[in-house]
């Protein structure tokens, strides 16, 4: 009685403010029932002993633990047994010879020493269709001559259409670039210990090309650029700076598949999924952000930031100014951060315009706080070897944090001094963008009408690497377990690796991410060939 | 433990009546107090279970009207995480204020003679003029490949694998081996590359000890441990104190009663940290000594972190030991044992950041494989440095002539003092003086060391590190980098000790 009664009055109340507060609770008295007669037995005696009950078998549970594995090495604590009953196919050789050097050791009395609980979930957290597929790739890839029946790359997000540009300007300029325009070599500039942060001429050059490539006259401070091993540490970073153990980052799926690792691996930070779906052609909805903030909250956890890229990876499309505003305003209302991958920023291809989040934010505004922008030379430049990240934001500790941090995953001098040189370089930057996006757009067009031929639909993308195929009427069951099994025969029978929409977190089956700019023009032919091989039994 | 059955006691009539029902109700009550006043601080939490509802509708409204005061004053600025919070403040280790202070105002001897000069920072410029020939001689041909200018393009700009590529690990293995004098092999397989020995060490913590556990650390320590171990992974540093009496020798007696004391407070240890030849000190621990303490890792079952990262850097007569030689005569338990090297020391190149974890534990190797995606080596900086180590006979003449300079500069550097009437402690390997200041402070204490380390800074222009930014116990002892000077500098390092010494002792008469 008394608690219909309580959801009675306290539904209809309109602001949401009364439903969270969280005062809200009454404190039960612990037998009140026998001292006013009001049937608090139950509340007031045995709920509490019921708890404390429980509570003690959950502590001797939990005590025990520590001390088998400390003393006997209990064999569901031990590290190597459990790692290989876990560790599935992919490394299998190196567990086996793992575990029989750990058993030849017979006279350590306390059996395999303990490695981190934390890490052994790295360890073998490996499995899932992304990585298997790429590692696949690397022990036989395909090669026109000299493998032609290896495994063609469409998993790796690598742009290798315009490697020949960076090859000719590296060719011609590399070893002046490093010495110092022939000039006396400055030793000291390249060996000895430099900014962690990166080097003040190479974050005004970053700051210049990111001026270049986001157009519309918004300028690159290079006093709020920090600069790391690539933009995986940089989305790392972030994640630590702004989120404690536990609190939560909601990203918009489908996602790009590293982002488990990136935010969640040694940050102990959880990732919200926000599912977008193909009726709207995967595209950002605030009303699905604003649900999935609220079922968080429902859940305890503590949101601090929302993580999007932009163009998206894997779908590619683009965020609108006005789909940019609004964020503003969801994160604004939930005074949270916002984290904007733009590591595609040039890669664009389609007539559709780039709008940076940097664009959006005013520099007086308060809410530039919020606003954090990742970008890296491995996409747009086609750099990924050089390991060049970058963190852009306009608050001061979070910099000051990240500065820091950049101790741990800083770019070597040599590759620094290269950089510099070809980032000034601008007739060569602008060829190069101009070029690449041609070609990019060129191989979209002939691999969309490549597919299309075989019933093969996409989201039209207007930047990055890949298609988002939709391949749903090509599965044999519309779930997750049909998608991977036509995952698996792309991989094993047409010998093509490419990245299940199950791996981006996409919740409808069926779709898949491809990526052409690993491809050359030559090679459009055989995939086709390839994947109708693989399609035609189940047509 | 024993379980308290509640109510027990009208059961089985044994007195259990304040044991089964008075405790849990007691302790329910305050709970529910203590999350009571907990969530009224922070209006974000979960709205309250409707079991614990009541039916007093007044009481209800009041304590939610104050939630929204509350709510409303979180607006506005945007919270950034507590732990990156304590890591953008301002160091205040002497360590770091140093080196800030050194690198805003270098010393020169030309362009800034009133310059700081820098004696807190481990680098080796002695050798410089080696590298720099063998660059402008070799850059080309080890970037681009030697066959005619044909650059391998795919080797460069695109996905390397991220622990290194295996000639880099190649190369690396046959250095290291080379600069321990020969005496042990490395298996490439067992080395994982990573952008710096700091990330190594990093990523090592983090592999072996979970948040809250610890590491035993012998004392006098690099002052950077701090930050490697403790900023991200969580892990606690315990020092074990070394003492001037015996050298700053460690002891097992020492190490045994650490692990215990910490036992007993709860904490678990996971593993010793060891630098081998020792920062600051400079001594080098010997062949029984580090049989010893493999033996006390295997009674505990405890890991061992040994940083070699100047197992090249060797003036004295003593011989190196490494770790892996000392595993190899023992052939099994090699588990426990993880190895940390760099270039930033015996190659003097540390702005190429290249890290080396060497460990025979295949689950950490697996696992630290992954985490140098966060960490990894640019890919022309590995091309370079292939050839570079691959060039033996380059390599062999680097090895030889740093030796001797750095010996050199040694003998002049400890001669210096020791005219000023300071002692170092005896050693043999590094790029330190460990030197002993304790007549030259104000008092005996943390304190006098600082004040005397701030005079050296401001008044003489001299930066060193003071032993406290190392955790050594014993005050008045200082680590003065010689390596990072040339020759003729000497005589000025020891004419501006003694102004700043001066000016402390003429403070403390007045005082």
């Amino acid at each position: 009685m008394t608690q219909t009664r309580y959801y009675r009055t306290r539904s209809p109340e309109p602001e949401k403010e009364k439903a969270r507060g969280g005062t809200a609770m009454r404190v039960i008295v612990p037998l009140q029932g026998v001292v006013q007669g009001r049937g608090g037995l139950v509340l007031g005696s045995i709920i509490p002993c019921a708890l404390f009950y429980f509570l003690q078998f959950y502590l001797k549970r939990n005590r025990d633990d520590p001390d088998d594995q400390n003393e006997s090495g209990s064999p569901p604590r031990n590290p190597t047994t459990r790692s290989s009953s876990s560790e599935q196919l992919p490394e299998l050789p190196v567990l086996t010879r793992s575990l029989s050097r750990a058993l030849l050791s017979p006279r350590n009395p306390s059996g395999p020493v303990p490695i981190s609980t934390r890490v052994s979930g790295i360890v073998k957290g490996a499995d899932s269709p992304y990585y298997v597929g790429l590692r696949r790739v690397e022990e036989d890839p395909y090669d026109e001559l000299d493998n032609p029946n290896g495994v063609i790359q469409l998993g790796l997000q690598e742009n290798k259409l315009s490697l020949d540009l960076v090859k000719d300007w590296l060719a011609e300029h590399a070893s002046e670039a490093m010495l110092g325009n022939g000039k006396e070599l400055s030793i000291c500039g390249i060996a000895t210990y430099q900014p962690f942060d990166g080097l003040m001429e190479f974050k005004v050059a970053v700051a210049g090309l990111m001026s270049q490539v986001m157009e519309k006259g918004v300028i690159f401070n290079p006093s709020q650029i920090v600069l790391t091993a690539g933009a995986t540490p940089a989305i790392e970073i972030l994640s630590f700076c702004l989120a404690d153990t536990g609190n939560a980052f909601l990203v918009p799926t489908p996602c790009y598949p590293g982002f488990e690792r990136d935010v969640k691996w040694r940050t102990g930070v959880e990732i919200i999924h926000v599912p977008c779906r193909s009726a709207d052609n995967f595209n950002l909805n605030i009303a699905a952000l604003d649900t999935s903030f609220n079922q968080a909250k429902k859940r305890g956890l503590k949101v601090r930031g929302i993580i999007i890229s932009n163009p998206s990876n894997p779908v590619g499309n683009l965020l609108s100014r006005e789909t940019l505003y609004s964020l503003l305003d969801f994160a604004r209302e939930k005074n949270i951060h916002i984290v904007s991958n733009e590591i595609f920023a040039c890669s664009t291809h389609g007539t559709e315009e780039f709008v940076s989040m940097a664009e959006i934010i005013e520099p007086e505004d308060i809410d530039r706080k919020r606003v954090h922008i990742v970008y890296g030379l491995s996409e747009d430049l086609s750099l990924p070897g050089f390991r060049v990240g970058v963190i852009y934001s306009l608050n001061e500790d979070v910099l000051a944090a990240a500065k820091k941090l950049t101790r741990f995953s800083s770019i070597s001098a040599p590759t620094q001094r290269l950089l510099i040189s070809m980032l000034s370089d601008t007739r060569f930057v602008q060829t190069f963008i101009a070029t690449n996006r041609e070609r990019l757009q060129r191989m979209y067009v002939q691999l969309v009408a490549g597919l299309e031929k075989m019933g093969i639909k996409s989201i039209k993308s207007g930047g990055g690497f890949n298609f988002w195929a939709d391949m749903s009427g090509l599965i044999s069951s519309y779930s997750e377990k049909g998608e991977v099994e036509l995952w698996e025969r792309l991989l094993n029978v047409g010998k093509v690796n490419v990245t299940p929409g199950s791996c981006c977190h996409c919740i409808e089956p069926g779709w898949f991410r491809i990526c052409f700019a690993t491809l050359t023009e030559k090679d459009i032919p055989v995939l086709v060939e390839r994947i109708q091989k693989v399609l035609k039994p189940v047509n | 433990m024993r379980l308290i059955v509640p109510l027990q006691s009208v059961v089985q009539g044994r007195g259990g009546l304040i044991f089964g029902s008075l405790i849990p109700c007691a302790l329910f009550y305050f709970l529910q107090l203590y999350l009571k006043r907990h969530r009224s601080h922070n209006p974000q939490s979960s709205p309250p279970s409707p079991t614990l509802s009541s039916p007093k509708l007044a009481e209800l409204t009041r304590t939610s009207s104050r939630s929204n005061l509350f709510s409303r004053g979180s607006n506005g600025q945007v919270r950034i995480s507590s732990r990156a919070i304590s890591i953008a403040k301002p160091n205040d280790s002497p360590y770091y204020i140093g080196l800030e202070k050194a690198s805003e105002d270098p010393f020169d001897r030309f362009g800034n003679p009133d310059g700081v000069i820098q004696l807190g920072l481990s680098e080796n410029r002695l050798c410089f003029d080696l590298i720099e020939k063998w660059i402008l001689e070799n850059l080309k041909d080890s970037m681009m490949g030697s066959d005619d200018g044909d650059l391998n393009i795919n080797g460069i700009a695109t996905y390397q694998p991220f622990d290194g590529t295996l000639e880099l690990k190649l190369a690396m293995a046959g250095f290291m081996s080379h600069i321990m004098g020969g005496a042990v092999s490395f298996e490439p397989s067992q080395m994982v590359l990573t952008a710096g020995a700091t990330p190594a060490i990093e990523t090592l913590c983090f592999c072996l000890a979970d948040q809250g556990n610890a590491f035993l650390v012998p004392t006098p320590y690099y002052p950077g441990f701090d930050r490697d171990v403790k900023f991200r992974t969580g892990v606690e540093l315990i020092p074990v104190h070394c003492r001037s009496t015996d050298n700053f020798t460690l002891s097992i007696t020492a190490l045994d009663q650490a692990f215990n004391q910490t036992r007993k407070h709860g904490t678990k240890i996971r593993g010793i940290l060891l630098s081998n030849p020792a920062n600051p000190v400079g001594n080098l621990l010997s062949r029984e000594m580090l049989h010893a303490i493999l033996d006390f890792a295997r009674e505990k079952n405890i890991h061992i972190i040994s940083d070699e990262i100047f197992a090249g850097s060797i003036y004295g007569d003593e011989e190196f030991v490494s770790m892996a030689e000392v595993l190899d005569s023992e052939g099994f338990d090699k588990d426990r044992v993880h190895i940390v090297y760099g270039l930033s020391k015996d190659l003097s190149l540390p702005g190429f950041r290249v890290g080396v974890i060497y460990s025979f534990n295949e689950n950490v190797l697996a696992a630290a494989r992954k985490l140098t995606r966060f960490s990894s080596v640019s890919a022309p900086t590995q091309r370079i440095l292939v050839s570079m180590l691959s060039d033996t006979r380059f390599i062999e003449e680097y090895i030889k002539t740093t030796k001797r300079r750095v010996r050199n500069m040694y003998d002049l550097f400890v001669a210096g003092l020791k005219k000023l009437n300071i002692r170092c402690a005896d050693s043999s390997a590094g790029l330190y003086c460990w030197a002993d200041m304790s007549k030259l402070i104000s008092s005996y204490s943390e304190k006098g060391e600082l004040e005397l380390w701030d005079k050296l800074l401001n008044v003489g222009k001299i930066n060193v590190t003071p032993g406290s930014a190392c955790h050594c116990i014993e005050p008045g002892w200082f680590r003065c980098c010689f390596t990072t000077i040339v020759e003729e500098d000497i005589p000025v390092v020891m004419e501006r000790i003694q102004k700043a010494v001066k000016s402390t002792t003429i403070l403390s008469n007045s005082s």
